[in-house]
């Protein structure tokens, strides 16, 4: 299990970035992905993999307008 | 066209500019008529910074507390602001308008894009202020060149926007290349009956060899421009140079701005695709987030229709690798339009025009919040709403609030004079609208005023249910709300009906961070950015700024160097605006009095406000924004509200959906309550929404007359402990 944006989801091995986004509908080009408060640059979403456990925040970029 | 009748003529001396500023204003009475320029003080500087800012000032000595949006005294005042006018950076050239609103009987300040803003200061004048009523139709022309203006009566045949404004910037230019150095103000024929008209703020594009048009689109500035009998408002001024504004720091100013313009285009087209589709970028995407506002926001998707209306249809439409800027050097290029398309209703039937926009709320407002996709039916909309002078976002709101009364049976066919106004019914929905230009109707006329006059108007001639139209009808302070669904998002309920004049979506648009980040936990997280946020966004009002290029793109390693808060802020862009405003002005600002410049106005504009409504000038929330009211909304996403219901420790297993309905919305009104406290308190208001007096002093703005207004309405047992 991991937490995105505080809320719970089923983990698989393996489980990228992009998978999270994809599981979530997050389709918001302008995203950034920060997996237990460390930044991943957007042209690692598809390769870099998340942990068991981890804590992602996906945050959509407008914000305030 | 035959020579215009001159009525009334003054020459002038055109200030110079000094560091974004003329330090003088210009008032005109088109009644009497009477002109007058006054000196801006260094006080009315540093407290009001300009644009909006001097616009509120302005109107505040201009009316009294019972002026009526019709009175004559009530004015229009436009104003820029000090980089308004700035070529370097993207952006800078809009123009503030503000005036006493039609829809909600308070001040309203609406913005455009276009020329107007910056050639009347290069013209001489920090704010343009217009009073009185002229008895028949004119034209008031400021000529920059020759220092002279002049009251016409206008001779126009059409007094619909693309008309007036073709023929203004003909009448007026000298030779082709001449129709640059121009901006047309107008309205159009349907503002004449509507209190959501519209003001079209015009700029020449040479490549298309047309006059383009952007709008101050919100409040009613149109309406007012009709009811003074004011068919245009023309700028001239044609010796344009790369530094008008006279700054202090030209080498700053042009560093910061190749900097923005490098991340424009290298990044546009990964990020928002502003250059190729404008706005529209956003269709699909607020379709995918539930926010796109379908059938008058009782839904927020449209699974089976969004694909026709994706922006990548939008991108075909419009006219693409052309320079959409809509004032000098702005690269975000974003004033998409469609050409050559051939108009297939109305009086301009087979035309072929250039259509500016559609932009988002368009999209949206006059196509799937009315049960519409069709684009080339909303092109033509954004076309007539432009020439016609009605705002797209208002007319829209208001057509989806009838269509919903239609097919509830609360107005039947007969009293729509004939018309089928179910959604997407989209022949009788154009006709509607032609009928409002005509102003002959008594239906469309009704329809014209907005959702808080056709609330009272159905019940009292239709006998329609009040209560039911109350909570469907998607108002607030009396201005339509603006094209997201915000049912979902308690803090994007106070970004829409907690805001100085009604839900527009230039204060604060919160719902990502809020319902989807999850950054706003607390009533304190969501209070913190109803604070933030709506005085950050004040400060491009006040300064000449268009918003887009604040976080339409963002640097390449905003989301590595920063953490996610500080990121979703654009720290780098945030500070651009501070190197930019110390260049043009040579002040020497941090980044935190961006907040503070804008806390002395929206401040000041909340007590105007006040004053205005005689000390109730309250935050209304229609139930429709809280959440679902008829039973096909709560199971359009049945799982989604069910869980609500068991978040807050109620079974929903047991209720039927109108009991579950019930609950729900019972819950988010306490819910709405205490946002309303929180956000209060956190700027220093009293419990009912008025400013304290330490907050007026804190800020410098404890003039006589101001706290005067808020000791009038101010209570004791109002103020928080």
């Amino acid at each position: 299990m991991i937490t995105v944006n505080g809320e719970p989801l089923d983990w698989k091995p393996g489980m990228t970035v992009q998978d999270v986004l994809d599981a979530k509908r997050y389709t918001f080009r302008m995203i950034g992905v920060w997996i237990n408060d460390k930044p991943v640059p957007k042209n690692e979403f598809r390769t870099t993999t998340v942990p068991d456990g981890a804590v992602v925040q996906a945050i959509h970029m407008v914000s305030g307008g | 066209m035959e020579k215009m009748k001159v009525l009334a003529e003054w020459t002038y001396t055109p200030a110079p500019i000094d560091k974004g500023y003329t330090r003088k204003t210009l008032y005109v009475h088109v009644g009497e008529p009477r002109m007058e320029i006054k000196d801006v003080s260094q006080d009315m500087i540093d407290t009001f910074t300009g644009g909006r800012g001097f616009d509120l000032k302005l109107l505040w000595a201009a009316v009294k507390d019972t002026t009526k949006w019709n009175d004559p005294e009530n004015e229009i005042v436009l104003s820029g602001g000090p980089l308004c006018g700035i070529t370097q950076y993207p952006g800078a050239g809009k123009c503030y308008a503000a005036f006493i609103s039609p829809l909600s009987g308070q001040t309203y300040d609406s913005n455009s894009g276009g020329y107007w803003g910056p050639l009347s200061k290069f013209s001489g004048f920090d704010a343009v202020e217009i009073q009185g009523k002229a008895e028949k139709d004119i034209i008031l022309f400021i000529n920059g060149d020759e220092g002279k203006i002049q009251i016409l009566e206008s001779n126009l045949q059409d007094l619909n926007a693309y008309a007036v404004t073709e023929a203004l910037h003909e009448y007026f230019a000298v030779d082709e290349a001449d129709k640059r150095n121009i901006s047309v103000v107008s309205a159009g024929k349907a503002a004449e009956t509507s209190y959501y008209g519209c003001m079209n703020m015009s700029f020449y594009d040479p490549r298309r060899k047309v006059a383009r048009l952007k709008q101050a689109g919100r409040g009613g500035g149109g309406s007012i421009m009709r009811d003074k009998k004011i068919a245009a408002l023309v700028v001239k001024f044609s010796k344009m140079g790369g530094n008008l504004n006279n700054v202090v720091d030209l080498d700053t100013l042009q560093k910061v701005g190749v900097k923005l313009h490098k991340e424009i285009h290298d990044l546009d087209d990964v990020q928002c695709k502003m250059r190729k589709v404008g706005t529209a970028h956003l269709n699909e995407i607020m379709d995918e987030y539930h926010l796109l506002p379908t059938h008058n926001y009782k839904f927020g998707q449209n699974p089976a229709e969004i694909s026709k209306i994706h922006s990548a249809v939008y991108e075909r439409l419009f006219t693409q690798g052309m320079p959409d800027g809509c004032w000098y050097g702005c690269s975000m290029s974003c004033a998409k339009a469609v050409d050559g398309f051939t108009v297939q209703t109305g009086p301009c039937k087979g035309e072929k025009v250039t259509v500016d926009g559609p932009e988002y709320e368009t999209v949206a407002s006059l196509g799937s919040n009315i049960g519409v996709y069709d684009p080339l039916w909303t092109i033509e909309a954004n076309f007539y709403a432009d020439h016609y002078g009605l705002d797209t976002i208002s007319l829209g709101t208001s057509l989806a609030f009838v269509c919903e009364c239609y097919e509830l049976g609360l107005i039947n066919k007969e009293q729509t004079n004939g018309l089928d106004l179910k959604f997407g019914n989209k022949d009788d929905i154009m006709e509607l609208i032609h009928r409002m230009a005509a102003g002959t109707d008594e239906f469309a006329s009704i329809v014209a005023k907005g959702i808080r006059y056709m609330k009272k108007a159905f019940a009292e001639k239709y006998t329609a249910d009040a209560k039911t139209m109350e909570a469907i009808g998607m108002e607030g302070q009396g201005v339509e709300t603006s094209e997201y669904v915000p049912k979902e998002s308690i803090a994007q309920w106070g970004g829409y009906y907690l805001t100085l004049k009604g839900p527009q979506h230039d204060e604060a648009w919160l719902i990502f961070m809020d319902m989807v980040n999850k950054q706003l936990p607390t009533f304190e997280d969501k209070a913190e950015a109803l604070h933030y946020f709506p005085n950050f966004r004040t400060w491009f009002s006040l300064v000449g700024l268009c918003k887009l290029p604040w976080n339409d793109v963002e640097p390449a390693n905003n989301r590595i160097v920063n953490e996610p808060k500080e990121a979703a802020k654009v720290p780098e862009h945030v500070q651009n605006y501070v190197d930019i405003f110390n260049a043009v002005t040579g002040k020497n600002i941090r980044k935190e009095d961006i907040i503070t410049m804008s806390e002395k106005v929206y401040n000041f504009q909340r007590v105007f406000q006040v004053r205005m409504k005689q000390g109730d000038a309250s935050h209304n929330i229609p139930l429709r924004a809280l959440g679902p009211v008829f039973p096909d909304e709560w199971d359009a996403r049945k799982d989604y509200y069910d869980g609500k219901l068991k978040e807050i420790g109620i079974d929903p297993a047991a209720l039927s959906t109108e009991e579950k309905i019930k609950k729900l919305q019972e819950y988010r009104l306490g819910m709405w309550e205490g946002l309303k406290m929180a956000v209060y308190k956190r700027r220093g208001w009293n419990k009912k929404g008025i400013p304290t007096v330490e907050t007026l002093k804190r800020l410098g703005i404890d003039y006589p007359e101001v706290v005067a207004v808020v000791e009038k309405y101010s209570k004791p047992e109002d103020m928080f402990e």
